[in-house]
């Protein structure tokens, strides 16, 4: 596909930057290719994973605070008793619309974020096996993301609840679009996923440099590679379940309605079939970028690391097994329930597994608390918390009296936020000299970290108490006449959630001020150093941040954490360890760009990913509004498939070059 | 009848998996989105080639679409009116008949791709033509077939069994449909040269994805069609 099969001159240390100049472009298929490589355009266009990356999680983000301002708003409103702020429909939407949003909005494509800059760096590509199709998957999120929130303009969000069960989801419940956006908006973001499922399974399994063999991977490749294999089998399931709900909606299908005879458990099964993997997909990218962490703050290898990835590949198994320990109220029988029920426990082994290897990672190590680190400490501490309260409800008859009350409110905060936010915040943190080539501060670092764990005790801790003393969720208000009495009183513990949310809120803020700090025009923050952490693996071999080529050459791979042994050689004796240092990180790197690769190719960038994007929303409004958008959609995205397999495989010379920073060629080339 | 049709189907899907083996180094333009670093030696690190490994997942996922849809279908296929069920409505000698077509069509299918790797565009094109051709044959079967139930009263929204059975056959004929395309296309790109990498792995993906149709389509006839409701 889009690549260029020519030698890019890389300098030789002799000369280093002098690079031939980009040239303009030839003209291909309807439109030329883009060449530009500074401004929005070479953002627009581009089909560079790291790119790609930056701007996943930089949409990510503007997700992540949108979900947090309607959670916040759904705290506001049950802070006192008989809250005014919203009504019981706005209300609905907001539960609906802030789980939607945090869960396929944010903590799924930040995943995919990190997915995309480090898989290719972990496993010494150059890119990802299908750069073009990698841009499509981004285009295709942003605009699904941008479609489903258009609701709000357009008579309101969903209003069902995040797994939107009939026979709420239909029509005469949910009389306005906002399910039809919903199911839509998922629908485009699951392409999204599969296209990039497709592209990053093919990447590891086909790309790693040689010398990397499956075992020797970076244990983040690894979990986000079992994620990957999740989402390619989970989505197609979720895609039916949508299909039939639009056809319900919008054609006049009864697949749901029990008055007509259907099965309503039909959309839970289908559901749920997809949704308990979605838990996993959604926790094991933070489960692998605390794997990397921990080692490199414990100054040791990960503890079995063998038992870290199949313990991570028996959870992609066995969380096939036990989707139905969400229907356990829903009158599936004893015997079913029995089974999914120990099932369900059966899957605390291999999470147990895991927790126990971080520990004994960390279990006599030189431990630096880093921002990072403590990150990575956090979510084992809180996310222990939330397995233990949901062994409590694999059990079903306490689950029967737990199921719609706040104590499942608790306990999935504890497992989502714990679990997979705060891994995600580790990676930031770790990463971000990596990626943007500056340090962020770290004493900044360390109030954004206790902030956010005091806020989300305070806010979710209470969530516990509250729930056992049987306040349901999605209630829109609580009252003060059965609010109990003394400590277990209903109205103080809601109160207090709603002060952890603010908590919470000025933590994560404190991120963004922390990012602003570092890179404002005028900071004093220097450029970081190449080996910040004294790190392990793979994409630290490199510059950072990293040249669109990724590496000067393809890293010659022989032991898992490559990085770390090329630093540090093994003096013990026999079975005794004992590493000195023989070279420094910079030293390491500078050895590989001393023996640059001649002969690079990268791939150009193209129009047509986003454009055929921009094909689905338009469709997608079409069933909505109008059928003839949907002709629009189809041409749009047929003329744009057709753009993309005719654009040649191999570029020419003059097609497209590595950017030279700042260079003045490439500048005025940007308007040609 | 059709039995010897069937184990060449599975002879060609036995063949197709083989190829993998001497495949490896037989494309060194392949696809071109192999960009491991080494210039000339496409080396991919199980020696299969990137987009034939992407095929072969999305298939895998399509398996648990239409797992799910046939599912449904089966869930619901006697949720109907009493005299709007299968029972009345099934003509098994007509749709016989055009899956024998649609059958016949992954023969021809794998003449198109052994025509391709011998470098035989002439040939190739014109068995992806006729592939296209009874493809398209089945796909005018379908129609027909759905007009006659429509006049008998059976719409998309008469009942449970209607909705998913117009479902799960729609689904897959738009699954055909794009197989069409995909091979009108091929045929069009092939005359004018425009493939990008290596012509001979570009048909065959098109007969993986055929193929799979195919298969599916046995799976949904011998489900929906031949198993007594
Ligand atoms: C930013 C901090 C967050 C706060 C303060 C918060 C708060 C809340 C509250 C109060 C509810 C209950 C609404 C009700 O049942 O009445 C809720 C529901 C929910 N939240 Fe969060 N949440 C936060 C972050 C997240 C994240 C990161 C995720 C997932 C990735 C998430 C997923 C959910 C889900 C799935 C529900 C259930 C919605 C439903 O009942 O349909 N939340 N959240
Ligand atoms: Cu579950």
């Amino acid at each position: 596909m889009a690549i260029i099969e020519r030698p890019t001159e890389i300098p030789d240390t002799a000369n280093r930057g002098v690079r031939p100049a980009p040239k303009a472009s030839t003209n291909y298929g309807y439109l030329r290719r883009p060449v530009e490589t500074t401004g929005w355009r070479s953002w627009a266009f581009t089909v560079d994973h790291k790119k790609i990356g930056i701007m996943y999680g930089a949409v990510a983000m503007f997700f992540f605070i949108l979900g947090g301002l309607e959670a916040a708003l759904i705290r506001l409103q049950l802070a006192g008793p008989d809250g005014t702020i919203l009504s019981a429909d706005k209300y609905n939407q907001m539960f609906t619309m802030h789980a939607t949003t945090m869960v396929f909005l944010f903590v799924m494509p930040m995943a995919a974020a990190f997915a995309n800059y480090f898989i290719p760096l972990q496993i010494g590509a150059r890119d990802v096996a299908f750069p073009r199709l990698n841009a499509l998957s981004l285009w295709v999120f942003v605009f699904g993301g941008v479609f489903l929130n258009t609701s709000w303009f357009l008579g309101g969000g969903a209003d069902g609840g995040w797994f939107m069960y009939a026979p709420n989801s239909s029509v005469p419940f949910s009389p306005t679009n906002g399910v039809d956006f919903w199911g839509l908006g998922l629908q485009i973001t699951g392409i999204a996923s599969l296209v990039g499922a497709i592209n990053l399974i093919v990447t590891v399994l086909n790309m790693r440099a040689p010398g990397m063999s499956m075992m020797k991977m970076p244990i983040f490749t690894w979990m986000a590679f079992v994620v990957q294999m999740l989402l390619l089998f989970a989505i197609p399931v979720i895609t039916v379940a949508l299909f039939l709900l639009m056809f319900q909606r919008s054609f006049g299908a009864q697949f749901f309605s029990v008055e007509a005879g259907a099965d309503p458990l039909l959309w839970q099964h289908l559901f749920w079939i997809f949704g308990h993997p979605e838990v996993y997909i959604l926790v094991l990218p933070s489960f692998g970028i605390i794997s990397e962490v921990l080692p490199v703050f414990s100054k040791k290898p990960l503890f079995g690391y063998p038992f870290v990835v199949f313990s991570g590949a028996a959870i992609g198994f066995v969380g096939w097994g036990v989707w139905a320990h969400h229907m356990f109220a829903s009158g599936l029988g004893p015997v079913s329930v029995a089974v999914f029920s120990v099932a369900t426990m059966a899957i605390a082994v291999p999470t147990g597994v895991k927790i126990i290897n971080w520990t004994l990672t960390l279990w006599g190590g030189k431990l630096t608390f880093t921002t990072a680190m403590l990150f990575a400490v956090g979510l084992i501490v809180q996310f222990t918390i939330g397995g233990l309260s949901g062994v409590t409800h694999a059990v079903a008859p306490s689950d029967t009296q737990q199921t719609d009350t706040y104590y499942i409110v608790a306990h999935f905060h504890y497992v989502i936020f714990g679990g997979a936010v705060l891994g995600l915040f580790s990676g930031f943190y770790y990463w971000w000299p990596k990626v943007f080539g500056k340090l962020l501060s770290e004493s900044l670092g360390k109030w954004n970290f206790w902030l956010m764990i005091a806020g989300m005790n305070l806010t979710f801790g209470p969530m516990h108490i509250i729930g056992l003393q049987g306040q349901p969720r999605r209630m829109y208000r609580w009252t003060e006449f059965r609010a109990g009495e003394g400590f277990f009183n209903l109205g103080f513990w809601n109160l207090v959630a709603t002060i952890g949310t603010f908590v919470l809120g000025v933590g994560i803020l404190l991120f963004l001020v922390n990012i602003w700090i570092t890179h404002r025009p005028n900071s004093k923050t220097p450029p970081a150093p190449a080996d910040p952490w004294d790190a392990r693996s793979l994409e630290w071999i490199t510059s950072s941040p990293p040249k669109e080529y990724n590496f000067a050459r393809t890293p010659q791979v022989s032991q898992l954490d490559e990085f770390f042994h090329r630093k540090y050689e093994d003096v013990g004796e026999g079975d005794k360890h004992e590493y000195v240092q023989k070279m420094t990180g910079e030293e390491v790197i500078q050895f590989e760009e001393d023996n640059a690769d001649p002969n690079i190719h990268l791939p150009a960038p193209s129009y047509w990913p986003m454009v055929l994007a921009f094909a689905l929303p338009v469709m997608a409004y079409g069933v909505i509004y109008n059928t003839l958008l949907i002709v629009a959609g189809a041409a749009i995205a047929t003329m744009a498939m057709f753009g993309w397999a005719l654009e040649p495989a191999d570029a020419e010379a003059s097609d497209f070059d590595p950017p030279v920073e700042g260079d003045e060629m490439s500048k005025e080339l940007a308007n040609v | 009848m059709s039995e010897s049709l069937i184990s060449d189907t599975v002879k060609d899907a036995v063949e197709i998996v083989k190829d993998h083996h001497h495949d490896v180094h037989d494309h060194d333009v392949h696809g071109g989105d192999d960009h491991s670093g080494d210039h000339g030696g496409h080396h991919t690190s199980l020696g299969l080639s990137n987009t034939k490994l992407a095929m072969w997942l999305f298939l895998g996922s399509e398996c648990l679409l239409f797992g799910g849809l046939i599912s449904t279908y089966m869930l619901y296929r006697n949720r109907h009116s009493e005299n709007l069920g299968p029972d009345q409505l099934w003509d098994i000698p007509f749709t016989s008949a055009t899956s024998f077509v649609l059958l016949t069509s992954s023969l021809t299918m794998v003449l198109a791709v052994s025509a391709a790797k011998r470098k035989d565009l002439r040939n190739t094109k014109i068995y992806l033509g006729v592939t296209a051709l009874l493809g398209g044959l089945f796909l005018a079967g379908q129609i027909y077939e759905f007009t006659v139930f429509y006049r008998e009263g059976l719409g998309f929204t008469t009942s449970l069994f209607s909705s998913s059975f117009f479902t799960l056959t729609g689904f897959h004929g738009v699954h055909v449909s794009i197989g069409i395309i995909m091979l009108v296309a091929m045929i069009g790109m092939l005359s004018k040269e425009k493939v990008s990498g290596d012509e001979a792995e570009a048909v065959e993906m098109v007969g993986l994805y055929w193929h799979f149709v195919d298969i599916v389509w046995i799976i949904i006839f011998t489900l929906v069609y031949l198993i007594p409701a």
